[in-house]
């Protein structure tokens, strides 16, 4: 297992060193003059330039250029933002808890939907409900998710009235962030009505992050179980009279299990794309506003560095799925 | 005289694509989904001659003007009208020459850069396949949207360079499938008996390797397709894609945004546009795969 892990780490190395010219080069492909474009639209005298030059190493050759960066984030450095003046990394993990959250919340839903709806698929292949099911699913993975955001908003927010617009909180509660997940400061604060209040923020958006996974995850246990429904071994749990609940929920779903839980470490990618339109939509201070707006504001410095910690993390992720995979599937790690 | 070798050649083709629509038109969605994209290019080739209005023509008067069947008093603007009296209608019409401009070209280009990547890589292996491997691996490291939302910020907003950056995040998918593909089929006896003919390495990969992958890169070219148009159109919403007054969908949800509570008939028609859209190539999507697969074919 440990030469597993170590094997996978050692491919991932030369994808990481890639990331981080990508993320190098970025702000040296800005058309015009990287300084200035870190400037922004306001200029800069010209004693400053030369001082900010000789600052950020701009008059040294290219490649020293490159090993005083991976140098500066080595160290923690990821530079400070041009908006705020912050330093970059202190941002980014603020704002990185709403994203979890919402991301997390958005899974929850997918999985819990979409891997029994895919079951009951395949349960009832052909019939009408299999139909129904199958063409909600392509409906939900066809979806312009920035428009699906918006109905939602019209529908339950405008026309019912039942939930907040935008936010993660309502403005009249305060309490201490201790871990920066609402759900969990609320109760630590001891606050139901602050818990309630995040709990209905938190329900469009996750719907809305949520409906890609959750088709994605239906489709692909929909194949996984009829695939398994096949086999022999399913077959003769049947022929041996083990009751349906039995054979499809112990037999069948255990093993069409694996592939699913691939599909699903698989969307984290996608997830954080989707967090870019879902927390502009509902204005959720997440990384995915964050990005979209320094985008905006032409703070090139907090895009250069949260494109790189986006990232690293997209593939820490994917990492500690491979190694889940292998724990949950030996013939994986024998390879 | 149907027994000429050009004759048998073109009659096995006619059978291998009779049995292909015979496998295709099983799935009655993605029937359906060929028909409303049929319907789809039919409106797009022929938008000037269909649409009402012109799509800039502004109707100062009847600005968000409700569609005529929630209480709108003005027939002729069918889905009513946008911020600043636009026909709504006459916009969409107009915004499916963008969405399937967009599609083709991104899809034509990633899959031009990604298949010779791909054959690349596969044919040769060794130190350029590890090289172009790598350089798909980084691109893939990025969420899509946010990459290309990082390369529209280096080239400029704007359509064209959307675009670009679409089709740059795409490609690598196409790379690896080809790559794959390549592999496999490299080692077959009809690849070993072109190269003892004396066949070279450009007639290996393009003309002796590469027809022999065409049916899982015609189903990535579907689902490519789709994502294009959803990329495109979420590039326009965030402002970086098509630029207003262009009735690119995506850029026509950008503003509504603001009239989210006042006028849903700005809001709602345009999103159901690229919704119908995608999922009739989705639908088309499912069905090709159903056909071209020979591993879920007959299962």
């Amino acid at each position: 297992m440990l030469r597993f892990i170590l094997h996978k780490l050692a491919l991932i190395v030369p994808t990481i060193i890639g990331i981080t010219i990508a993320s190098f080069a970025f702000i040296r492909l800005l058309p015009g003059d990287p300084i200035l474009a870190m400037a922004g639209q306001h200029g800069i005298k010209p004693e400053r330039y030369e001082v900010l030059r000789v600052q950020y190493g701009f008059d040294l050759p290219i490649w020293e250029q490159y090993f005083r960066y991976v140098g500066n984030i080595l160290q923690g450095d990821f530079g400070v933002s041009l908006s705020t003046k912050r330093p970059v990394l202190t941002e980014f993990f603020t704002l990185f808890p709403a994203t979890v959250e919402l991301a997390l919340f958005a899974m929850l839903i997918a999985v819990l939907l979409g891997i029994p709806a895919g079951i009951f698929s395949a349960i009832k292949r052909g019939s009408w409900l299999d139909q129904i099911i199958m063409g909600v699913a392509l409906t939900g993975y066809s979806m312009p998710i920035f428009w699906w955001g918006l109905l939602l908003i019209i529908f339950f927010s405008g026309y019912l009235g039942w939930t907040p617009v935008s936010g993660r909180i309502a403005l009249q509660f305060f309490f201490d962030r201790v871990t920066g997940f609402m759900l969990i400061d609320s109760l630590l604060a001891g606050k139901p009505d602050a818990f309630v209040s995040a709990i209905r923020h938190l329900i469009l958006p996750s719907i809305v992050l949520g409906t890609i996974p959750l088709a994605v995850i239906a489709r692909q246990t929909r194949s996984a179980m009829l695939e398994v429904l096949g086999e022999d071994y399913v077959r003769t749990a049947k022929a041996k009279g083990l009751s349906p609940n039995r054979v499809i929920g112990l037999h069948a779903f255990r093993n069409a299990l694996i592939p699913v839980v691939t599909t699903i470490g698989l969307q984290i990618g996608l997830l954080m794309a989707g967090a870019i339109l879902t927390e502009t939509i509902f204005s959720w201070p997440g990384i995915g506003k964050w990005m979209i707006d320094s985008i905006s504001k032409r703070d090139y410095v907090s895009v250069q560095s949260g494109l790189l910690l986006i990232a690293l993390i997209v593939m820490a992720v994917n990492l500690i799925v491979d190694v889940l995979y292998a724990v949950i599937n030996p013939r994986v790690r024998v390879q | 005289m149907t027994d000429t070798p050009v004759d048998r050649a073109r009659s096995s083709r006619f059978a291998a694509l009779r049995e292909f629509w015979y496998y295709f038109s099983v799935n009655r969605g993605a029937v359906l989904g060929l028909f409303i994209f049929v319907g789809l290019i039919l409106v797009a080739v022929f938008a000037p001659l269909i649409a009402p209005f012109p799509p800039e023509q502004q109707f100062r008067e009847f600005i968000r003007m409700p569609p005529p069947f929630a209480g709108g008093t003005q027939p002729q603007f069918w889905l009513g009208t946008d911020e600043v009296g636009r026909d709504i209608l006459s916009r969409l019409i107009h915004g499916s020459r963008y969405s399937l401009f967009i599609g083709f070209v991104v899809v034509l280009g990633a899959m031009i850069v990604g298949v010779v990547l791909g054959l690349l890589a596969g044919y040769f292996r060794g130190w350029v396949d590890a090289a172009i491997m790598r350089v798909m691996d980084i691109i893939l490291a990025f969420p899509s949207l946010l990459l290309a939302l990082v390369l529209v910020a280096i080239l400029g907003p704007g359509l064209f360079n959307a675009m670009i950056a679409i089709a740059l995040v795409l490609q690598p998918h196409f790379a690896r499938l080809v790559r794959a593909a390549v592999m496999s089929e490299k080692s077959r006896e009809y690849v070993t008996s072109a190269k003892v003919a004396g066949a070279g390495h450009l007639r290996l990969m393009f003309v002796t390797i590469l027809p022999n992958c065409l049916g899982p890169l015609i189903v990535q070219a579907t689902l490519s397709f789709s994502n294009a148009i959803l990329e495109a159109a979420a590039l326009g919403f965030l402002g970086m894609g098509a630029q207003p007054p262009t009735p690119e969908w995506g850029t026509m949800l950008a503003r509504a945004r603001e009239f989210i509570t006042s006028a849903w008939w700005i809001v709602t028609f345009p999103g159901l546009a690229i919704l119908i859209t995608v999922l009739a190539i989705n639908l088309i999507g499912d069905g090709l795969r159903d056909a071209l697969d020979p591993k879920l074919k007959r299962s």
